[in-house]
């Protein structure tokens, strides 16, 4: 007869082990996307974690190899789907360059007000969550009716919200109606106001400042080390903006500043994201008024003349030859791309994201690369939550403007 | 104010001699490339040299090249000095058989999971690096799907064949 032994195995080390293992995510309503952390915790205090990610991979870099440059850009919604006309423009800015096509001033223009329209959305989001994880819900929920004003603009121009696919090789599918317009100046009439009393909840609250400040912080030379980028590396006290820097899209036409942060941590990056929802609002003001000044057939343009890369009009492709024909010659690829290697980036919501495209001569990219801001950064989460309470961890995630879709490619 | 691409240049030359080669100006970018041993040397003098100062890793990424042979596998770097603006293409070239390419993480933080991804993708063997893991795709797979040896289409349809993406 076998002998029984009742007792419970317990792995090596178990005993002796002075720390709990908590999993967080990943679904979880404070991970605000699918991230996973194994975290060490020695009471409340983070002793390490071990960050998983991954989780929403859709192979873009691969799609992107065998899809026709317009068929991209969809899959560039998809990476910070809080600010996709940003991804789109960065994209068609991208094919722009090395089709060597150059855009007009009103075009760059438009381009700037949705750009920007999209940044203080994705703001707008990550700072009111921010408030929702440090406890204060009713900001989150006072700002979305704006931002739903900023989507019904995009509505109006590219006939959809979320994963905007806006635009095209060359300037916009169609020109901004003058309910678009219309619609812009009721988002820059009330806006202000509401940032405001955002501002008035949040930046001089005690209990929120005494959440935020301290939490989360990085030196600019660790931020710089780690690849920040965007306004974390602001919060840093870096003033690298590749608007200013690099500008595209015109961008050297407006006068604004970079607000710049001190410390790194949670309250400086929420700082700085609220300071550039102003100066975001100075440039879709400054170029809405420059968009007026243009007169008679100048003030129609919304496109490049670029018949062999900007889809022609549908009504155009089924009453006219020559657009019949461009669009065959698109659509089915017989325009080829000239061969070379750019790199092209945009100041994204939450840091530069940047393309690295190499073309073969072939009708799609022969490898195409994201450089997502915020896979770059997340790295550095170990580090800036070392030492810190959990729940300052999640603020911090929370402040970071982490996007799964992004970082997962 | 941008440093001049020709200053790169010789300042590389005059370090490196016959090491570095094939400059190219790519859109306005210096691109050059480095026998695959001396890559850390090419990084380190890049970040050290006061007058280069390329301190900041913007982008580590892989591209394979299935005709090339003893060159199937590069690894780009994209540096970039924030101080003068200026950005610069450094790329290193291995053979499939042998992926082994030194990392670069301890100098760059940021090259961690940059360089994971590229292994994850691309099966670059990163010589160092602390955790060289598998990052987005499960640990399990046993390839490197970003290799051009595999399709993303069925290979049974004719209808999709290179022919019809302008590489007949």
């Amino acid at each position: 007869m076998t002998e029984h032994h009742h007792h419970i195995t317990l792995p090596d080390g178990s005993i002796e082990k002075q720390t709990t293992t908590l999993n967080v995510g990943p679904t979880h309503p404070a991970t605000h996307g699918v991230f996973q952390n194994i975290m060490e915790l020695d009471g409340e205090r983070v002793v390490s974690t071990e960050q998983t990610v991954g989780y929403i991979h859709r192979a873009f870099e691969k799609l992107a190899e065998r899809r026709p440059l317009y068929q991209v850009t969809p899959i560039t919604d998809r990476l910070n789907y809080c600010s996709s006309p940003i991804n789109n423009m960065g994209w068609h800015l991208t094919c722009e360059k090395l089709l060597g096509v150059e855009t007009p001033k009103r075009v760059d223009y438009l381009r700037v007000i949705i750009m920007e329209l999209a940044r203080i959305s994705d703001h707008l989001i990550c700072n009111s969550i921010v408030g929702v994880d440090t406890g204060a819900y009713t900001g989150f929920l006072y700002v979305m009716q704006y931002r739903e004003l900023i989507y019904e603009i995009y509505e109006e121009v590219c006939g959809s919200r979320l994963t905007t696919n806006i635009g095209r090789i060359g300037g916009f599918e169609r020109n901004f109606t003058n309910t678009a317009f219309t619609k812009l100046e009721k988002f820059l009439k009330e806006y202000p106001k509401v940032l405001k009393e955002f501002e008035g909840l949040f930046t001089r609250n005690r209990i929120f400042m005494e959440r935020t400040i301290g939490g989360g912080a990085i030196s600019a030379e660790r931020a710089l080390n780690y690849g920040f980028t965007g306004p974390n590396l602001r919060a840093a006290g870096v003033d690298y903006d590749v608007r200013v820097h690099s500008p595209y899209s015109s961008y050297e036409d407006f006068q604004f500043d970079i607000p710049v942060g001190k410390t790194g941590d949670n309250y400086d990056r929420f700082l700085v994201r609220n300071q550039e929802m102003w100066q975001s609002l100075s440039i879709i003001e400054q170029a809405y008024q420059k968009i007026q000044a243009f007169k008679g057939a100048e003030a129609e343009i919304y496109h490049a003349d670029v018949p062999e890369y900007y889809l022609p009009k549908k009504e155009d492709v089924y009453t006219k030859m020559e657009a019949l024909i461009w669009h065959f010659k698109i659509i089915m690829g017989e325009v080829d791309m000239p061969k070379g290697e750019v790199y092209k980036a945009v100041e994204g919501g939450n840091g530069e994201l940047g393309f690295y495209l190499i073309s073969d001569g072939g009708r799609t990219p022969f490898r195409l690369h994201f450089r997502r801001p915020c896979f770059i950064y997340y790295q550095a989460y170990p580090e800036l939550i070392k030492g810190g309470m959990l729940s300052d961890a999640i603020v911090t995630m929370s402040s970071l403007n982490l996007i799964a879709g992004e970082l997962d490619a | 104010m941008a440093i001049d691409n020709q200053y790169i240049q010789i300042k590389l030359t005059e370090k490196f001699g016959d090491l570095v080669f094939n400059f190219e100006d790519s859109y306005g970018m210096l691109s050059f490339e480095a026998p695959k041993e001396q890559n850390l040397k090419v990084l380190q003098y890049l970040y050290d040299e006061p007058t280069l100062g390329f301190q900041f890793l913007t982008d580590l990424c892989a591209v394979n090249y299935p005709d090339d042979k003893g060159r199937e596998l590069a690894v780009v770097y994209h540096l970039h000095n924030l101080q003068t603006n200026t950005r610069i293409r450094f790329k290193v070239f291995t053979s499939i058989e042998n992926t082994d390419v030194f990392t670069a993480s301890k100098l760059f933080s940021a090259a961690d999971w940059m360089e994971r991804e590229t292994f994850d993708f691309y099966g670059v063997n990163f010589v160092g690096h602390h955790n060289l893991k598998r990052i987005l795709n499960v640990d399990e797979m046993d390839y490197f799907p970003l290799r051009k040896e595999f399709p993303l289409e069925d290979q049974t349809r004719i209808d999709k064949d290179d022919e019809m993406f302008g590489r007949g």
